[in-house]
């Protein structure tokens, strides 16, 4: 029998005794909503899914009492008992065509229109009929006449051989032909007696399972065959052979010592058991990925309909096993981006004919293993990724700059489709628009430690390829050491393995104290593991002294680099050994360490020890702010109170041998210029950018610019003026949790911070942006305050380096600027009458926070018309909401200077107009 | 321990030789030394974590959770396995002794000059003859965790 209709069979007969107790229910509470809700779902899926099956009668039937449900669910109709026995009947009327349906794999003939007429009654507000329905006749003939049961793969037909019936039975006669396969599959009755015309697809489907009604008489009822099994039951199954192994090794180990044991015998026979075992467990969680595929050949033919297209879709590696649980995971994902490809992907007829290409448009699905996963890929031979209108969208959502665009390749810029709401159809058509989005389908494909990529070329077609885990119970690990202690790096992230020596081919070298291996013909970033989890004490850990030339210094015995490769990221673990691979049993990490991000679990080896799991997601999302953390080693509770603050700083070098940072968030851009194009006006340092007239400052006035070549600058940008401040070098980009420890008298510069291990002088962006665009400021300045007075902003936030760095920019911005270093400070200013046009409160604070803070000034008078915008780290949906409680009018991240000006301005409106 | 009945049973752990009783019934295996891997950027009462047939135990150092020393090198330990929300842990104490019925009228709050840490996981004090017992509460020794992410 075809697979999926035993699947309908034995899903349908579950819903439908639960659909009986269900309404019983009902009956005794008619105003349950959750109860008319469940049973509305349940007939909605079973009418879906004949409809999908192409079992017309049942869906009748089902769709007439789905219409007297949604009338329960919708008020209009009262749950009478009257009702409930009409609809119980159209339950029973279902079961037995299901009976009918399970012996002869067909719709017994007939129809239910008394039944149906009944229920359509009561759906349309008439009085239920007092009598209860009668017992639907079951027809005695069996065989199907017009009823046409759905092709799926009949018994053992393969899909090719399926394809190729269906491609042959091109045109309008394809309906026909889908009855006339589908009857020898049911009946295994000669084509003769089909009412279909067509021949060649009968053929090839009964030349394929000449037999397959036969034996499916033979054997009975088909949907006994399988039973349901919870999957914690083989999930704990799955455990227990687990530890069933684990024994084994350690029997295994006990005896290989001595030889002639008369333990030797049993034990392998006992090994040979386990072994069988642990593969039959691991077998029924396992499933051709052709059952995921099963629906697509419908689907594709039912588009090409719709759409007026030719398409021809090939599926190769269906046999290919994986997970069930992946398999459920990635079915979605699959159907929506083979409806994308052939919707979106393929040109029609003419299009297709105009370019050169053959009428028919491919779509080709190929599913392989390689390696501890599955590959899958999804092609077709469209038109490829319109690269020009994914930048146009790009930039309309503002998702990334023009200049940040110019500077992607192509390849970078197709990933944009994976972003939420992202879509180049022009037009939405029936098949697109509703089901997931490509966001969607790659959050899905994460979740179950895959990938999803995405390659095209315009005008040829599109590749996606995705790559997933076999299982999500079984990975292969690699086993690694590092300060003696193992752990496992799950294979699906490693790319390969380097070893690296001193004065081998490949060596660390190092920038500015970053560690980085030439690999082939790029730079690979390292993190070193014993750093990152804090294995060696400071002391052993080779650190390059200050000053001294780093290289050489570091590692000199071999280390070894596992290049992993976290979705386009690629970077280098650097441990002190690597052994084997090994299949481990991924078991989640316990509640108490769940905080760490960077293990994805833990299990047991072979050899009964416990390992745990590295995330090399976790690591590479963390590695940046870990090499900083041993500045703060003194105590953990400062750690993770500095975690808050961290910032992203552009470290680099100009004049003096200090090196210099200064805020991410307040480049713009980085730029080159040669210096032949510097230009001077008016004593100014100019140079033609983009069009306009751009000044560059130096650092302070006796730095002396190159004499060529080109001079690194970096780009501060306001609205749509700019400079350039030049620089000798940019170093790197470091996120940094700092305190300015020491203030500078020197205007140029806020103060020095330890960045990255060095004392770092961080730069004041406001002086600069003063002595290049200084009037301008000024004029701004004014303009911001209409009335000829300033707005006032108490700004309260405990972290001094935000304070520095927030007041000039404030004031530049036209803004007079008041500071509390607490939330009490804040409130004593209240207290001695101060007066504010706005309140920023940093959420995350010693002693009251931001919260409380913003409570406690709604629930006084003298503030409580002051709005308060809150400035944090943490900008997620539900700190905003949190924020909106407390008083809050709004919620800006602190590193994103603009969004904080914007509110500002806004809210200062508003509160103005409100006034 | 709010519902004292007629007679509690616990069983009664050394650690730095103090004498604990942890409630029978919470009680679900006494171990002896455990090869235990450490876990690297947990907390710093976690132990690490072990093997028992097949379950990964999370090992609690319980000496380090009381501000106490570390436990001398030649002395081994055991350890207790008791099970938190679904999760088991093992408690590393020094030895295991009996298991005791102690009646209602033995027991008495914690004394107010107690250590606030030890104060947080004592459940109450029972008089013995010869010396006292402290109840641990099991669950507030395990919440460390919690209590520091807050």
């Amino acid at each position: 029998m075809d697979d999926l209709l035993s699947e309908f069979l034995t899903e349908t007969n579950e819903s439908i005794s639960v659909l009986d107790s269900e309404l019983v229910n009902l009956e005794q509470n008619p105003d349950n909503p959750e109860l008319i809700d469940n049973i509305f779902r349940l007939v909605h899926t079973i009418k879906g899914t004949c409809g999908f099956l192409g079992l017309p009668r049942l869906e009748a039937v089902a769709h007439a009492s789905e219409n007297v449900l949604g009338k329960f669910r919708d008020r209009e109709l009262v749950v009478t008992p009257e009702a409930v026995t009409l609809i119980l009947a159209s339950f029973d009327q279902i079961k037995d065509i299901l009976g009918v349906l399970e012996e002869t794999e067909a719709e017994p003939e007939g129809d239910d229109k008394d039944l149906i007429e009944k229920l359509n009654a009561l759906a349309s507000g008439g009085a239920a009929p007092a009598a209860s329905a009668e017992a639907p006749a079951v027809p005695e003939e069996t065989a199907p006449a017009e009823e046409a049961e759905d092709a799926k793969i009949p018994g053992e037909v393969s899909l090719d051989e399926l394809e190729a019936a269906f491609a042959a039975a091109k045109g309008p006669e394809e309906l026909a032909a889908e009855a006339g396969v589908d009857e020898v599959v049911a009946e295994g009755e000669p084509v003769a007696d089909a009412p279909a015309p067509v021949e060649a697809p009968v053929e090839a489907a009964q030349a394929a399972e000449p037999a397959a009604g036969g034996a499916a008489k033979s054997e009975g009822p088909k949907s006994n065959q399988t039973i349901r099994v919870n999957v914690e039951l083989l999930e704990n199954l799955m455990t227990m052979v687990s530890e069933l192994v684990l024994s084994r090794n350690q029997l295994l180990q006990m005896i290989r010592g001595r030889e002639d044991s008369e333990f030797t015998v049993p034990l392998q026979r006992l090994s040979h058991v386990t072994t069988e075992l642990q593969e039959g467990v691991m077998k029924t969680r396992m499933q051709p990925i052709g059952n995921a595929w099963a629906k697509l050949p419908r689907i594709v033919r039912d588009l090409s309909h719709e759409l007026n297209k030719k398409i021809d879709l090939q599926m190769n590696g269906a046999e290919t096993e994986l997970d069930r649980q992946v398999l459920e995971l990635i079915k979605d994902p699959l159907t929506h981006m083979v409806r994308n490809s052939a919707d979106h992907g393929l040109e029609g007829p003419q299009e297709r004919s105009a370019a050169g290409k053959s009428e028919t448009g491919k779509v080709v699905l190929n599913a392989y293993h390689e390696g501890g996963h599955i590959n899958i890929e999804i092609l077709d031979d469209g038109r490829g990724l319109p690269v020009d209108k994914i930048k146009a969208k790009v930039l309309e959502k503002g998702l990334a700059s023009g200049a940040d665009l110019e500077e992607m390749s192509d390849q970078r810029i197709l990933q944009f489709i994976f972003n939420p709401g992202f879509s180049t159809a022009e037009k939405v058509t029936a098949v697109s628009g509703r089901g997931v989005g490509m966001d969607v389908v790659r959050s899905n494909i994460e979740k179950i430690g895959g990938t999803v990529d995405v390659k095209s070329v315009e005008g040829k077609g599109t590749t996606f390829t995705i790559k997933i885990p076999l299982t999500l119970a079984i990975v292969s690990a690699l086993i690694v050491e590092c300060a003696k202690e193992r752990f496992a790096i799950p294979q699906l992230s490693v790319v390969e393995l380097v070893r690296a020596s001193k004065d081998g081919e490949h060596k660390i070298e190092r920038i500015n104290g970053t560690p980085v291996l030439r690999l082939r013909d790029r730079l690979l970033p390292l993190v070193y593991l014993d750093k990152v989890l804090d294995l060696r004490d400071g002391a052993v850990m080779p650190e390059p002294v200050e000053g001294e030339e780093a290289e050489g210094v570091f590692n000199e015995e071999e280390a070894f680099i596992v290049v992993s490769q976290i979705g386009s990221q690629t970077f280098g673990i650097v441990v002190d050994q690597v052994f084997d691979t090994e299949e481990i049993v991924v078991k989640p990490v316990a509640p108490i360490l769940r905080d760490t991000k960077i293990f994805s679990g833990n299990t047991i080896l072979g050899d009964g020890t416990v390992i745990m799991i590295l995330d090399p997601n976790g690591i590479s999302n963390m590695h940046v702010s870990s090499t900083i953390g041993e500045d703060l080693n003194e105590a953990d509770a400062k750690r993770t109170a500095y975690a808050d603050d961290l910032v992203a700083l552009l470290v680099f070098h100009v004049g003096n041998q200090e090196p210099k940072a200064v805020p991410l968030s307040l480049v713009a851009r980085l730029e080159e210029v040669d210096v032949n194009d510097i230009e001077h006006s008016d004593g100014q340092m100019m140079v033609q950018y983009r069009g306009r007239l751009m000044p560059l400052v130096k650092f302070d006035s006796s730095y002396q610019l190159r004499e060529e070549g080109r001079q690194p600058m970096l780009v501060f940008a306001d609205g749509d003026r700019s400079m350039g401040l030049v620089v000798d070098e940019i170093v790197d980009i470091v996120e940094e949790s700092l305190d300015i420890e020491l203030v500078s008298k020197q205007q140029s510069l806020i103060g020095s911070a330890v960045v990255d291990g060095k004392a770092t002088e961080i730069i004041d962006v406001a002086y600069y942006l003063t002595s290049a665009l200084g009037d301008w400021f000024a004029e701004e300045g004014s303009a911001s305050g209409a009335e000829g007075r300033k707005n006032r902003i108490l700004l309260v936030d405990d972290s001094p380096f935000f304070r520095n760095m927030l007041v000039p920019l404030l004031n530049v911005a036209g803004y007079q600027v008041t500071t509390a270093d607490t939330a009490d400070e804040a409130l004593e200013m209240r207290e001695d009458g101060e007066h504010f046009d706005v309140i920023i409160s940093d959420i995350e604070m010693p002693g009251m926070n931001g919260f409380e803070f913003a409570e406690a000034v709604k629930n006084d008078g003298r503030w409580e018309e002051t709005p308060l915008v809150a400035l944090s780290s943490h900008t997620t949906a539900q700190d905003f909401d949190r924020g909106r409680q407390a008083g809050f009018v709004d919620y800006v991240s602190k590193t994103n200077r603009d969004a904080l000006l914007d509110v500002l301005s806004q809210t200062l409106t508003v509160a103005g107009g409100a006034a | 321990m709010s519902e004292l009945s007629v007679n509690q049973d616990y069983v009664t752990v050394t650690i730095a030789d103090q004498l604990f009783g942890i409630p029978v019934l919470s009680v679900q295996d006494v171990l002896g030394p455990q090869r235990i891997t450490h876990i690297p950027k947990a907390p710093p009462e976690v132990a690490g974590a072990l093997n028992l047939r097949g379950r990964i135990v999370t090992s609690i150092d319980v000496r380090c959770r009381l501000n106490l020393p570390p436990r001398p090198e030649e002395d081994k330990g055991m350890s207790v396995v008791v099970e938190h929300q679904g999760e088991p842990y093992s408690l590393m104490i020094d030895s295991v002794g009996e298991v005791l019925s102690l009646p209602e009228d033995r027991f008495d709050r914690n004394p107010a000059t107690l250590d606030s840490r030890w104060r947080e996981i004592a459940g109450g004090i029972y008089r013995l003859d010869e010396e006292l017992l402290v109840v641990l509460d099991v669950d507030r020794l395990l919440d460390f965790g919690i209590s520091q992410a807050a």
